[in-house]
């Protein structure tokens, strides 16, 4: 199988000079989810506009299904569907005439347009809703619709940008299970998130975007291998004892311990023996945690061993100490 | 959500898909149907934008019948009300073009011009629909205005050829009109700014015009102006249809205006549609 997207190095920069794409290249094979993964402002959402034909790079090439996205938009439009947190449904419309219109625009006959809508409604469990105006829709009801709005065609590639953001855990996990049925079914999907756990959950492969640029790539698991399973975090009380404590911990652990504000992040890849092993290395420096506790690797975990900054805390430098 | 097959996506052959990709006029048609009826029903949802748009002319005919119109001196058959409505006729569909703008601002804002331009769609389709859409909606408020108008005192001194013909002429004007804000809404930052930078341009054309007074008692220097901008050679091509008068030259005065206003604006509209990030 071969790719169905391919990006090859997409540069972008906006009006005012913002780059949001610094030369970013991926391939997404036909058949898997691919992840873009990254915080606020790392270049996602541009690099989908680019690939769904909303915007035209300012250089590099983007092809779905061997289009071209510049030069082929058509074809590429006929190839794909895209939900997300900025491709929209209209809010006057009720839930089937969003359909019906998106199917209409798809050049579907009015009729096929009309049975694929309520085929539709009925997977995501709208049909209740059908006929109601978007603006009385709930926020999981609204990507549901979105994500329904993307499939009329029945689109081989899909592009969903953050398709749960701002959603809350039940209707983000329900929304998991019918895009993993939609994988299930051969559709190829691109998705973009800033949550390490969407991506782990449904990406075969990943790539990690900061400032428009590919940090890395990999499977979830390559690289959560890079911090370890689970993390420690060691509140040591303020910044200077947080620095101390790094210092005598990366004795014993080489780089991996990373600091943000008064907290200590050790990754724990040899399990339990190692949480020992930090709190005596602590102890006999005297330097004991206020509290301490053992979680999962986040984004931010992620990032900040990847690029020595967090994923969230862009604007506040300071607090953090690489 | 059940997992339940909604047809597997490789059923659509790529050759039908790549098919259905290719842009007929028909298809455009389609497009365009669609989009002008996806805005209707948009107006039908919110009936109070509906009301509250009409009852803004309305308030201007009274205003300008019972209020301003006793010091207003024309020499207009059958009185002030008679010169009055053609001009309301005008500046309503000019006041009304701002909803092209505001609409289209919205949908940038909202994101669905999006997903629009993510479709095997016309490209066309969305700014045709649009005005298209805002024509339909012209000729019910035309229709309400004229009602108004009946009974206020306003009388057709033509026929109703001619009431028809200016009526025509009303609505060229209106969609020619909703181009140039189509401009707007496409280059606002959001629909609230669309509607405030339309107004800067919404004022002259209507008041500084012979809508509602006779230009011979301006200032020499607005005369030129308020006799030959769009508004005011409208309102005289529509004065004379309905109420008799040298008609032709104005007529034809307005024809250039609408189809140069849409050469030069319509063309812009769609590129700022196509460039707008």
């Amino acid at each position: 199988m071969g790719s169905a997207v391919e990006a090859r190095d997409l540069r972008k920069t906006f009006k005012g000079g913002v780059t949001a794409l610094d030369g970013v290249s991926f391939a997404v094979e036909t058949g898997s989810v691919f992840g873009l993964l990254g915080p606020n402002g790392a270049g996602k959402t541009t690099a989908v506009r680019i690939l769904t034909t909303i915007l035209r790079p300012d250089s590099g090439s983007g092809r779905v299904l061997g289009h071209d996205v510049v030069k082929e938009a058509a074809a590429v439009r006929a190839s794909i569907g895209l939900a997300g947190q900025y491709a929209a449904v209209d809010e006057n419309l009720t839930g089937r005439e969003n359909l019906r219109m998106i199917g209409q625009l798809s050049h579907l006959k009015r009729r096929a347009a009309s049975l694929r809508a309520d085929e539709l409604l009925e997977r995501f469990e709208l049909s209740d809703a059908a006929n109601r105006p978007l603006k009385t829709y709930s926020g999981g009801m609204r990507r549901r619709i979105d994500l329904a709005a993307a499939l009329v065609d029945q689109p081989p590639v899909l592009f969903l940008d953050e398709p749960t953001t701002g959603l809350d855990p039940y209707s983000r996990i329900a929304l998991w299970g019918v895009i993993e049925a939609l994988v299930g079914e051969g559709t190829t999907v691109l998705l973009t998130t800033q949550y390490l756990e969407e991506a782990d959950r449904l990406a075969d492969r990943l790539v990690v975007v900061d400032h428009g640029r590919v940090i890395a790539e990999g499977t979830s698991s390559e690289l959560k291998s890079r911090l370890g399973a689970t993390v420690l975090d060691l509140e040591m009380g303020d910044a200077e004892r947080a620095a101390r404590a790094r210092a005598v911990l990366e004795r014993r652990f080489g780089d991996a311990p990373v600091v943000r504000g008064s907290v200590v992040a050790v990754p724990l890849d040899e399990g339990p023996r190692l949480v020992m092993d930090a709190l005596s290395v602590l102890d006999s420096a005297e330097l004991v945690p206020l509290t301490l506790a053992v979680r999962e690797p986040s984004l931010d975990d992620v990032f900040l061993a990847l690029t020595g900054h967090g994923a969230s805390e862009e604007n506040e430098g300071a607090e953090v100490v690489a | 959500m059940s997992g339940a097959s909604a047809g597997a996506p490789m059923i659509v052959a790529r050759a039908v898909r790549e098919g259905r990709a290719t842009m007929t006029p028909w298809r455009a048609l389609v497009d365009i149907a669609v989009i002008a009826e996806r805005t209707l029903i948009g107006y039908t949802r919110i009936p109070e934008a509906l009301f509250f748009s009409s009852v803004q002319p309305v308030m201007f005919v009274v205003l300008f019948r019972y209020v301003f119109g006793g010091a207003i001196a024309t020499k207009a058959p059958g009185g002030y009300v008679n010169f009055l409505m053609p001009g309301i006729f005008v500046q309503t569909v000019a006041f009304g073009a701002v909803a092209t703008s505001i609409g289209l601002a919205e949908d940038l804002q909202k994101g669905i011009i999006e997903r629009f331009r993510s479709l095997p769609m016309a490209r066309s389709g969305v700014l045709a629909g649009r005005t298209i859409a805002d024509l339909c909606r012209n000729i019910v408020v035309v229709a309400i205005i004229t009602g108004v108008g009946y009974a206020v005192g306003f009388r057709v001194l033509t026929n109703v050829g001619g009431y028809f013909a200016g009526i025509l002429l009303l609505l060229l004007f209106a969609y020619a009109l909703s181009w140039g804000f189509a401009v707007i809404g496409l280059s606002a930052p959001n629909s609230e700014t669309a509607q405030v930078m339309s107004f800067p341009l919404l004022f002259p054309l209507t008041f500084a015009s012979n809508a509602f007074v006779p230009v011979q008692f301006m200032p020499g220097w607005l005369r030129g102006f308020a006799t030959y901008q769009p508004v005011s050679q409208t309102v005289a091509a529509v004065r004379a249809l309905m109420l008799g008068g040298v008609t032709a030259d104005h007529v034809v005065q307005t024809v250039i205006w609408c189809f140069s206003i849409l050469v030069v604006l319509a063309p812009l509209a769609v590129w700022r549609y196509r460039t707008r990030a």
